[in-house]
């Protein structure tokens, strides 16, 4: 069995910072590409900024959010807005296979580093952008973070109950549609190289790629006229289907039965109780019209076991049941930790901690987590002077310019 | 290669044995350009009955679900489970560089059609398995509908009202967050064999793929042993122990509806100058006095206590209720406010900014006489074509192009292997 990396000798220069952007170099590097990761001190990554920080202790390598998007990567400090800054960003965009950058649409063009220039210094380079609303548009300007994009992209809106407030989480859905989306036409774009020795530009909004998530909804409108709205956790074509409470303090479990005879295994888990004879639960139709009714006969139920039991009861019977984990839960689940899905990492400041594997197994290649995201300008040494050729008397001059940054150059605070 | 007139992955070929947990894979792939061929049972694939339909028109042919699923595929029927079948799979592996399926673990090794049949048959074929829990584990056979496994993907816990039950996403998600790691997983194998020659098995969890955008919250656990709460329409920020966290509201009611808002401050420019705007807004009518002058950049969500930040929102939120939520929409754009509106889908098709992108793309359907509109492009592409090159695969509509065309079946095989419900 092979074990190679699978972009062993690809190259990426990163100019991006938040989520979308840096998803797809860290995919990219653990699957072997060498990514040289640019960021300033007088410009952090807003991600460096947001918890949680090492022993909650605000700090521009403490921050676990943002090391666990960052992995393999090289890190470097560099003042982009500098003429000597650009004149490096250049070197490395001629290095590179692949640039990425997420920042405002227009950054990148006003700092001379868009793709018509990168295509002068490289002419098959493949150069990605994402940002939310896309790079052109009445809307492209407005800058937000990815909790605005999930309410703007509907995600929002259709969660919680149909008459009660959105019951959203302070978390940013469409980041994590966006950057798969993105890896998966920018290894298009390099087999395509290989083959044409053309590159190309790939232009992402980050609200476009989310909305592909809600198809059938917009087709319903498109077709129907229909807009659908919040179900809380009712499903057409099930019942009973809904996240029922069990023993303990705010435990719960999610029972979905859609067929006959998953009704009747479900019956049985129960214990075949009177009023799974009544009539009005005994069809589908039936289920449905008595559905509030039904729900409160579940819980009655499903309140005397954990909803650890509930689940293995159900599964054991051929009833689909999943308890509602808490983050805590997928630590612990058995099959997370089969899967070998939390893989640890020895960060500089931060110390050992969880970084997430992918969720494809590959049985020739699989990714390898070799190191820790970097520290601002980690890695200044190895990407200035091995792949950039400068000398320690250039770097040295670089950096009393202020070229390349240094702590002393972070603005204060740290909070928001 | 066809460089000028086929998509990015123009020159593969995608056999599509999944189900649901699987179709967003191969459509993927198959609107880069791939040519996908989706692979039914005869009769159909069981998720034709699943809503809502064209027109309200229960049908197998008028699944909407079904529809915008399976663009850019073709369609045939193929029993794999009869030894006929069979072998016309494995004949149509010999020039595959994709198979997807999302059967239970197991079930296409007791076909005999497993990775080493597969391998030995095409030794380039990546073969993609998407699936609850991956192919192997304690609960692998799980049966999981979209709401299970996403409640075992961790993020639904933190959906909701803390005095109410967690919710999942009204429209389901968790299958295609799995196909889509499916897809850039085959993406991945796709490069190591054109390096190589070689290919292999990815072997994709829906679980796992879910549990990736439950994002700071997985770090919040690992650091600080804190689980992430249900707060309705804001976030229980995670604090030290001696001050406890601060529910902090994201989630604003106005007059029509919500707008999402940080209204922060801090060290970070852009949001002080955000959240003054809001306020100055506000101050123009007369209100949110309390806070006329207040300094952003002193915010501080990491010491700040309840009842100070409760002042803060109460203000605000009395503002907000006279506003619509296009009303805000348009002083955000306009001053850089750091809000959006909570669209409906609606709001979502009648975007500016996505008509401006010519983001929806028509896709005939020649056969309902009639065009529909789709969600188009995630990721535009310069060079060549993003395209729905075709609407979703009516039933065993190209067993004709496939089997006699392309395999050289007779009409008398085809319809011998019809009779004996083959295709």
């Amino acid at each position: 069995m092979s074990k190679e990396r699978v972009f062993e000798g690809v190259k990426v220069a990163e100019f991006a910072w938040v989520a979308v952007g840096p998803q797809i170099g860290r995919t990219l590097a653990e699957h072997g590409a060498t990514v040289v990761r640019i960021e300033s001190h007088r410009r952090p990554d807003l991600l460096r900024l947001a918890s949680p920080h090492k022993d909650f202790q605000p700090g521009i390598d403490r921050s676990a959010f943002f090391a666990m998007l960052n992995t393999n990567k090289y890190g470097i400090s560099l003042d982009i807005s500098k003429p000597e800054g650009k004149g490096l960003a250049k070197k490395l965009i001629a290095w590179a296979d692949i640039v990425t950058e997420s920042f405002s649409p227009g950054t990148m063009k006003a700092l001379g580093l868009d793709y018509e220039e990168a295509k002068k210094i490289k002419p098959d380079i493949i150069y990605a952008s994402t940002c939310m609303q896309g790079q052109y548009g009445p809307h492209s300007a407005h800058g937000a973070y990815g909790d605005q994009l999930m309410a703007l992209s509907g995600f929002t809106g259709l969660t919680g109950r149909p008459d009660g407030e959105p019951g959203m989480p302070p978390l940013a859905y469409t980041d994590f549609i966006a950057p798969w989306y993105l890896v998966t036409a920018i290894i298009g774009a390099l087999l395509r190289r290989r083959k044409t020795g053309k590159g190309m530009y790939l232009e992402q909004s980050q609200y476009e790629a989310g909305a592909t998530f809600l198809a059938q909804g917009i087709l319903d409108y498109t077709v129907n006229g229909r807009v659908v709205n919040c179900m809380a956790n009712r499903d057409p074509n099930a019942a009973p289907h809904g996240a029922y409470p069990c023993k303990g303090e705010d435990r719960w479990c999610a029972i979905a039965v859609f067929t006959d005879e998953e009704w009747a295994a479900f019956r049985e888990v129960i214990g075949t109780p009177e009023w799974t004879k009544d009539s009005r639960f005994t069809t589908f139709y039936g289920r449905k019209q008595n559905e509030d009714e039904l729900d409160r006969l579940v819980t009655e139920w499903t309140t005397n076991y954990t909803a650890e039991q509930v689940m293995t009861l159900m599964q054991a019977n051929g009833v689909p049941a999943g308890v509602v984990y808490t983050i805590e839960d997928v630590f612990n689940d058995p099959q997370m930790k089969h899967r070998e899905h939390f893989v640890y990492l020895e960060h500089p400041v931060i110390g050992r901690h969880a970084y997430h594997n992918e969720a494809s197994r590959f049985s020739k290649t699989p990714p390898d987590f070799r190191k820790a995201a970097p520290c601002l300008g980690e890695d200044n040494e190895h990407v200035y002077k091995e792949i950039l050729g400068l000398t320690d008397d250039e770097i040295a001059d670089l950096l009393v310019a202020g070229v390349i940054t240094t702590d002393a150059d972070l603005p204060g605070g740290g909070h928001f | 290669m066809n460089d000028s007139d086929g998509g990015l992955l123009s020159s593969y070929r995608v056999l599509d044995l999944s189900g649901e947990k699987g179709f967003l894979c191969g459509t993927i792939l198959g609107d880069f350009g791939a040519d996908v061929v989706k692979i039914e049972p005869p009769g159909g694939d069981p998720a034709r009955s699943i809503g809502p339909f064209y027109k309200d028109i229960t049908h197998p042919e008028k699944s909407l679900y079904w529809f915008a699923l399976n663009t850019s595929k073709r369609g045939i029927t193929l029993n794999i489970e009869a030894p006929d079948g069979r072998e016309i799979f494995k004949r149509l592996v010999k020039t595959a560089d994709f198979v997807i399926e999302s059967f239970a673990p197991g079930y296409m090794d007791s076909l005999g059609l497993g990775y080493p049949t597969l391998e030995r048959i095409n030794p380039g074929v990546v073969m993609t398995s998407v699936t609850p829990f991956g192919s192997t584990g304690p609960y692998a056979h799980y049966k999981a509908p979209d709401m299970v496994v996403w409640a075992m993907g961790g993020f639904m816990s933190t959906c909701g009202e803390p005095s109410e039950p967690p919710y999942r996403v009204s429209i389901p998600q968790s299958y295609l967050q799995g196909s889509l790691h499916a897809a850039m997983g085959s993406m991945i194998a796709l490069y190591h064999r054109e390096v190589t020659g070689e290919g292999q098995r990815v072997d994709t969890s829906i679980q796992e793929a879910n549990f990736f955008f439950t994002e700071e919250a997985m770090p919040v656990w690992d650091l600080w042993r804190y689980n992430w709460q249900r707060a309705g329409p804001g976030a229980s920020i995670p604090r030290a122990a001696d001050i406890g966290p601060l529910w902090m509201r994201l989630l604003w009611p106005c007059k029509d509806g919500y707008v999402n808002i940080f209204l922060v401050g801090g060290a970070q420019a852009g949001l002080v100058r955000s959240s003054a705007a809001v306020v100055e807004m506000a101050n123009k009518e007369g209100m949110a006095e309390n806070l006329r002058g207040y300094d952003w950049s002193t915010h501080d969500a990491s010491q700040i206590s309840q009842e100070e930040r409760n002042k803060i929102e109460e203000a605000i939120i009395a503002f907000l209720r006279t506003k619509t939520k296009q009303e805000l929409y348009q002083a955000a754009l306009e001053k850089g406010i750091v809000l959006a509106p909570l669209n409906t889908i609606k709001d979502i098709v009648e975007s500016p900014q996505l008509a401006a992108r010519e983001y929806f793309v028509e896709v005939q359907h020649p056969e309902l006489g009639d065009a529909i509109a789709y969600p188009g492009a995630p990721v535009k592409l310069s060079d060549v074509p993003w395209r729905m090159s075709r609407r979703a695969p009516l039933i065993g509509e190209h067993n004709g192009e496939i089997y006699q065309g392309e395999l050289g079946l007779t009409k008398e095989e085809l319809a011998r292997l019809k009779t004996a419900q083959v295709v």
